[in-house]
């Protein structure tokens, strides 16, 4: 009983970290652009799905290999990101936030029922050579596709942290999200910074999204919109704006959820994020990794 | 400083030994401070000092780490703004804080709103009494826009009235609260010589009509030199020193706060 | 008498002038059914748009989980009705009060927080009630709750939502009103005008969320069933989009958002395909020039058109 309670834990921690992977992946693209425009992007989780979908036209039309599929996913939806942003929210930069929050509602929709016009609403399955080999280790089951996605989550994640700390770009994205203003004066760019982070967030989505779709088998048009919302819970867990934090709350999230769906039941697993996103909001607004700002009076 | 009671006082406005700290910096410092009815104070001090951190402890923004607050004979540490507000202080803002999307005159009947009597039901049901109090706001509302020359822009947008008027603006919003002692931050700031010596004498003004108590906030010392009876001064925190403007332009001090700057 | 009461008294006119008008068109035929069902549709869109903008519009709340309040109406109202047999009355109070106090629950605690925040939160809370209601057995679970009598009518659902109108109407031009209009102004100010800015805020949120179950219960109640893919964040977005549409603080917009939105989607109804890649490219076209809405804060009136005419004076009320 107690090694069998043991067992099932281990087995959900293993499910969780790689769901959890997944939602790091997307909470990493919103935290990021709500750092640098204080936007709530509700179009995140769509550009996920465009991703899958590049990702699906790759491996199962073109029989590409996995790697370069995740790439010509990654790259593609960057490019999708900056037209979004360059068409829909730069003209809106200086509009109430409502509006632009209205917006990105409004891309959203249109990515969605893009898709569903372009590639019919029924789900597609990617290709069967992606499908699992089964490792068990000491009576856990550990499949190929968790290993493929928990190596691409940590190969991205450094590459992110390289590019955000090491790089002349990584350094005008923190100023820009600092102080947007004193950045201008700095002769930085805005515009191109903006750009660059919309296209380094919708990279990471869409590798998020090819990744589902190895692990899953299956995409549809409509498959961004809970992850999207979850990944953004994850980010506010983590602490909006703040990169690590994005990858600690997406782990978080994942392995709670596996949690829920093992030991009570898979239909409250939704609620559970929800649920932490309102506990989080309430004792800690500024997240796990937050500082606490007042306003000045 | 002060030499009552600790737990008795007598002063409208009574500070006590009253220090906030925000993490590990102490942005006021064992503060004493008091304020009669009637009496017109300065608190002046350099940028920084803690002027407005002193407005925000008395008005309830903050709360106090040390010390105790009494107005009107009540201990007010710990009570939100709005009821302060409600036992009789009202405030001005350093920023402007205007309802700038509304009319003018709906920003002073907004600060009427604690003399509204009608519950919700007469006001959805439109009773006789939801009449009369509105009338009456409205009427009272306009007899102080015209104290401050406000009452042809009754209409307007707050934020569309000029400079000067969006602070006269504030002042009769603060006094429509009807309160026993307002505490004004830096009412002159942003304007010209003129129009400064005009705001002071209506200060002066406005304390012997409404029979109120006034905290002026100045970093200009000479500016309140004229209008004040008495003056604390802060720096970094701390009250250095505190007494009638004569004393305070000699206290050595104040002299070196200010170094630089000329006293008159 | 007031003038203002003599302006009431016209305005009921008009609705009742409005509704002799529509209910002659049904009666002898010449609005057939599919529109029927559309403006009944239209009046309770314009009951949720009316509310949640007591919350977005009035009081500068960003709430966009209006479903869940929605959903807890038309849910209440149908177990009334079906599980115990009640009539539309009890029906129609119990639904709006029980919304309201979930609203009251969720408001206090949440009302906390600020701008995105808030939003996400009412988001999330949205979300939970659905879930909670997908998992109940015995409101149908998953399936939904089935068998509702069609209780509604059409001269119910006009005259509910003609003295929801009025509430909210009236509710802003008071002081309760006003108060919510200085939060959303400045809620630092409003509290130093002795304003119990927490009370406010959660009253307009209780309020709005009373008046979305109402509407719930007019819905499940019209279309027989009470599903929970009706109400998702969808729906809320949905409310919300009419809300700014017509311009965010306007009573009048939120009334045209409601019309217009569900008349263009009843007209798109043909090409479900199309429809909602067109709604989605009018809304962000709207936002990118027209941010503020049809009618930025102002309500349409007479005077309004009068003034547009003569480029003169303001109008109030």
């Amino acid at each position: 009983m107690d090694s069998g309670f043991m067992h099932q834990l281990l087995q959900q921690l293993i499910n969780g970290l790689s769901l959890g992977s997944i939602y790091a992946l997307i909470a990493l693209g919103y935290t990021m652009i709500y750092g640098i425009l204080k936007l709530i992007n509700f179009a995140h989780g769509d550009i996920y799905m465009v991703g899958a979908y590049i990702g699906y036209v790759c491996t199962t039309i073109f029989h590409l290999p996995f790697l370069p599929s995740l790439l010509i996913a990654m790259a593609g939806s960057a490019v999708v990101g900056m037209i979004i942003e360059r068409i829909a929210y730069r003209p809106m930069r200086n509009a109430p936030r409502i509006a632009i929050l209205i917006t990105a509602i409004g891309v959203s929709f249109f990515l969605e029922n893009g898709m569903i016009l372009l590639a019919s609403p029924q789900p597609r399955t990617f290709s069967s050579e992606f499908s699992a080999s089964v490792y068990h280790m000491g009576g856990l089951v550990i499949n190929s596709q968790q290993i493929i996605i928990l190596i691409s989550t940590v190969v991205l994640m450094l590459a992110l942290t390289y590019i955000v700390n090491r790089t002349k770009m990584g350094k005008a994205m923190r100023a820009v999200s600092f102080d947007a203003d004193a950045a201008r004066l700095m002769g930085i760019n805005i515009d191109r910074v903006i750009g660059m982070t919309f296209a380094l967030g919708s990279a990471l989505a869409a590798a998020g999204g090819v990744l589902v779709g190895v692990y899953y088998n299956s995409i549809d048009p409509l498959m961004g919109m809970a992850p999207g919302i979850k990944a953004f819970v994850a980010a506010v867990l983590g602490g909006i704006g703040i990169i690590p934090g994005a990858m600690v709350g997406g782990i978080i999230l994942g392995i709670v959820e596996a949690l829920v769906s093992g030991f009570i039941s898979s239909t409250f697993r939704d609620a559970a994020a929800f649920a932490i996103l309102i506990l989080i909001l309430l004792y800690k607004p500024q997240g796990l990794f937050g500082k606490n700002v007042r306003e000045k009076v | 400083m002060t030499t009552e009671a600790k737990t008795e006082t007598r002063h409208l406005l009574d500070l006590q030994n009253v220090s906030i700290v925000f993490g590990g910096l102490r942005a006021v410092s064992n503060v004493n401070m008091y304020i009669d009815e009637h009496e017109l104070i300065g608190l002046i001090g350099p940028n920084g000092a803690g002027k407005t951190t002193a407005f925000n402890l008395i008005t309830g923004v903050y709360v106090p780490t040390e010390g105790d607050i009494y107005f009107d004979g009540k201990r007010i540490n710990g009570k939100k703004s709005y009821q302060v507000t409600q036992m009789g202080m009202a405030r001005t803002f350093q920023n402007i804080r205007l309802f700038s999307e509304l009319p003018v005159i709906d920003n002073v009947k907004i600060a009427y709103h604690m003399h509204i009597q009608y519950n919700l039901p007469e006001a959805i049901f439109r009773t006789k009494k939801y009449f009369r109090e509105e009338d009456d706001v409205t009427e009272k509302a306009m007899e102080l826009l015209k104290i401050f020359h406000l009452e042809e822009h009754a209409n307007d947008l707050a934020k569309n009235l000029p400079y000067g008027a969006q602070r006269r603006l504030e002042i009769a919003r603060a006094l429509a609260t009807e309160p026993k002692l307002l505490l004004l931050d830096e009412p002159a700031a942003g304007m010209n010589p003129q129009e400064t010596k005009e705001l002071m004498e209506m200060i002066r003004w406005l304390r012997d009509h409404f029979h109120l108590a006034i905290l002026l906030i100045e970093h200009d010392m000479s500016l309140v030199m004229g209008v004040c009876q008495r003056i604390y001064v802060l720096e970094y925190g701390l009250c250095i020193a505190n007494g009638t403007p004569d004393e305070i332009r000699h206290n050595k001090r104040v002299i070196e706060a200010y170094l630089g700057e000329e006293v008159s | 008498m007031n003038s203002l009461v003599k302006a009431d008294i016209r305005k009921l006119g008009i609705a009742a002038v409005l509704f002799a008008a529509i209910y002659g068109m049904l009666e002898t035929e010449i609005i057939g059914a599919f529109w029927e069902l559309n403006l009944v549709l239209i009046m309770i869109n314009i009951i949720l748009a009316t509310s949640l903008n007591m919350i977005n519009g009035y009081t500068g709340q960003f709430s966009i989980g209006h479903a869940g309040f929605f959903a807890i109406g038309a849910y209440m109202g149908a177990i009334m009705t079906v599980k115990l047999g009640y009539d539309m009355p009890v029906a129609l109070i119990v639904g709006t009060i029980s919304a309201g106090i979930v609203g009251f629950l969720v408001g206090l605690p949440t009302l906390r927080l600020n701008g995105d925040y808030l939003a996400i939160a009412t988001l999330g809370l949205g979300e939970i009630i659905r879930i909670c209601i997908l998992n109940i057995e015995y409101v149908g679970g998953a399936s939904g709750l089935m068998g509702i009598p069609r209780l509604t009518t059409f001269p119910m659902a006009f005259w509910i939502m003609v003295a929801i109108l009025f509430f909210i109407k009236n509710f802003k031009n008071s002081a309760y009103g006003r108060a919510c209009l200085a939060i959303r102004e400045n809620e630092i100010a409003a509290d130093t005008m002795g304003i119990d800015t927490t009370r406010y805020k959660v009253m307009a949120f209780t309020l709005g969320a009373s008046f979305a179950g109402t509407a719930g219960v007019l819905f499940s109640h019209y279309f027989f069933i009470a599903h929970p893919a009706s109400f998702t964040f969808m729906r809320s977005f949905d409310i919300l989009t009419m809300v700014v549409l017509g311009g965010l603080g306007s009573m009048t917009g939120s009334v045209t958002g409601a019309i217009v939105l569900t008349f263009i989607s009843a007209a798109l109804s043909d090409f479900p395909e199309w429809r909602m890649l067109i709604y989605s490219v009018a809304m962000i076209v709207l936002m990118l020039y027209r941010p503020q809405g049809l009618f930025g804060d102002k309500e349409l009136s007479l005077q309004m058109i009068r003034s547009l005419k003569m480029g003169g004076k303001k109008n109030d009320d």
